[in-house]
């Protein structure tokens, strides 16, 4: 595959401030190419504008400036075809888990649905549940459900917004574990966002870096290492110190380098 | 809200966790919660109850007033009525006129609502005159709806109507400005038309708030039809309380009309409630 599966070319994004004529610049130029099957992590701190430029991508923004482009079409409005993991959670609570699970797949017969349903169901880890509703579910079961709902409904691309940063440090372990190794069988595009470096060098074959706001890429770094990862292992460490390198910190100091 | 949801709730998501293996201490305990609550929730009640009746007939009993109505004097009027076939005949009138009113302030309120919750020109169209309309007693309306509808039922319907629509459309459109963005936003994603977003998002969103509001409507139209029928007809109970004033100081029958009327109240209240129950509303009430 030469075309890449999602290509921002010149991404800039400028919102209004509160006051007149004040201007936020919150995306500065963003370019970057995704291969088709490649797990991409999006880290940078908090407020440089990552939301944002995942918003674009997927289609939910306009950008002031440059395009986006997706398995060669232009992107004007998010499509069924990928799927968003919100943030915040965004699993309907008037549902159980199974009608969840299920709501992209109306349009199919009804016992199509009911298999897809229940294998992205077993595959989420969450079988036995099906009847229950998201408030009688932890914080995690929960973003399983919503990772088997966009699983579900098959696209070619998922995009994650922070999927796992409301989850507490075992639970995030876990999902990361589980997440690898459902890309790993669905073999999807997914971009990542993250403000977490360890977990982008987890998860990602290749993690790009964004300076603080106005976010522009700073570092590109391919993590060509064998999953599941070792995290003693010195590419590892190399990765993680680099990307940390790139953001102006020291990985074992935690603290700002000089400008 | 007591913490039974978040009980039943864990019951509900591991339920081989739960009774069977349980040992005898923890299940004793249980049950001890169990008759706590019984308690607090039924027994409780009815004694306060029975101590204010005991502390108005010892008022009445003191005062040696022999107009106001001691409550067994009450308790025969009510049976006077039923007899006379009065009883069921009046609250069946009154419950004519709030049914009606009340279902089509739900036809007009819970669409007009949505629609101004959705639409933000809608919002700024309507909504100064909602504002305006509203804080006008629907008492003030009466002898507008005489004017226009005369001694018929139509008039307390009308006032009914009234009444409860402008707290249904109110808070509709506040059920929709409360939808979580993210719901609306992952319901695009899965490319779903207007109308489908509309019955497979917006309707279930705003359930539970719209209830709400419903459940306040109903109170107030209850409130309504009593005073309505004091003044636009001459049947239901509102007609029964003035009429036994009137009509010979039957003040035993007066306060027997304001029991019947609260006791009805009551019961909407419950059944309203029962609503808020089901799965596909309840999460809009717990705290989570
Ligand atoms: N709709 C908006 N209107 C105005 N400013 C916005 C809007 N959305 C985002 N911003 C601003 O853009 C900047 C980037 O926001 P964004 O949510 O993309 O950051 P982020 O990198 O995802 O941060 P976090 O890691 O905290 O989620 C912030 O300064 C924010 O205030
Ligand atoms: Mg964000």
């Amino acid at each position: 595959m030469n075309r890449p599966a999602v290509d921002i070319r010149g991404v800039s994004m400028v919102f209004a401030g509160k006051r007149r004529g004040e201007t936020i610049p919150t995306l500065d130029n963003v370019s970057a190419q995704v291969p088709e099957g490649q797990f991409v992590c999006i880290v940078g701190p908090s407020g440089c504008g990552k939301s944002t430029l995942l918003n674009i991508v997927a289609g939910f923004l306009a950008p002031s400036a440059g395009s986006v482009t997706v398995e060669g079409e232009r992107v004007t409005g998010p499509d069924p075809r990928r799927i968003f993991v919100f943030q915040e959670n965004g699993v309907f609570p008037w549902l159980t888990v199974r009608d969840n699970v299920g709501f992209g797949l109306l349009r199919r017969a009804a016992d199509e649905r009911a298999r897809a349903v229940a294998h992205y169901i077993e595959m989420v880890g969450l079988t036995g549940f099906e009847g229950a509703y998201p408030r009688e579910l932890s914080g995690g079961m929960r973003q399983r459900v919503e990772i088997a709902r966009a699983l579900a409904a098959s696209p070619d691309i998922i995009y994650m917004d922070e999927p796992f940063g409301a989850l507490d440090f075992i639970t995030r372990l876990k999902m990361r574990a589980d997440l690898t190794r459902i890309w790993q069988t669905e073999k999807k595009t997914i971009l990542f966002v993250t403000h977490d470096i360890e977990e982008a060098v987890q998860l990602g074959d290749r993690v790009l870096v964004m300076s603080k706001r106005p976010g522009r890429i700073v570092d590109d770094v391919t993590i060509d290492l064998p999953r599941p990862r070792d995290l003693d292992a010195p590419g590892y460490l190399r990765a993680r110190d680099r990307i940390f390198h790139a953001m102006g910190m020291s990985a074992h100091l935690g603290e700002t380098a000089p400008v | 809200m007591s913490a039974t949801p978040v009980h039943e709730a864990v019951a509900h998501a591991a339920p081989d966790a739960a009774a069977p293996t349980a040992p005898a201490a923890p299940a004793r305990l249980a049950g001890e919660r169990r008759s706590q609550q019984f308690l607090s929730r039924y027994v409780l009640p009815v004694l306060v109850v029975v101590f204010a009746l005991a502390a108005w007939d010892a008022a009445v009993r003191l005062s040696g007033s022999t107009l106001f109505p001691r409550p067994i004097e009450v308790a025969a009027g009510i049976g006077e009525l039923a007899r006379q076939g009065l009883l069921l005949k009046y609250i069946a009138a009154s419950r004519f006129r709030v049914t009606w009113g009340f279902t089509l302030a739900v036809l007009v309120g819970v669409p007009l609502g949505l629609f101004m919750g959705w639409f933000s020109w809608a919002a700024n169209a309507l909504n100064p005159i909602v504002q305006a309309l509203r804080p006008i007693s629907p008492i003030a309306w009466i002898p507008i709806a005489i004017l226009w509808f005369g001694i018929s039922d139509a008039a307390p319907v009308f006032l009914i109507f009234l009444a409860s629509v402008f707290p249904i459309t109110v808070s509709s459109m506040a059920a929709v400005s409360n939808i979580q963005p993210v719901y609306v936003r992952a319901a695009r994603n899965f490319g779903l038309s207007r109308v489908q977003l509309f019955r497979r998002v917006i309707v279930p969103a705003t359930l539970p708030q719209i209830i709400t509001g419903l459940r306040i409507a109903l109170g107030i139209a209850w409130l309504v039809v009593v005073a309505a029928e004091m003044i636009a007809v001459n049947s239901g109970l509102g007609y029964l309380i003035i009429d036994a004033r009137n009509a010979g100081k039957r003040y035993d029958l007066v306060v027997a009309g304001m029991v019947m009327i609260g006791a009805i109240g009551l019961i909407l209240d419950i059944l309203v409630r029962r609503l808020e129950r089901f799965d596909a509303v309840r999460w809009g009430y717990s705290r989570r």
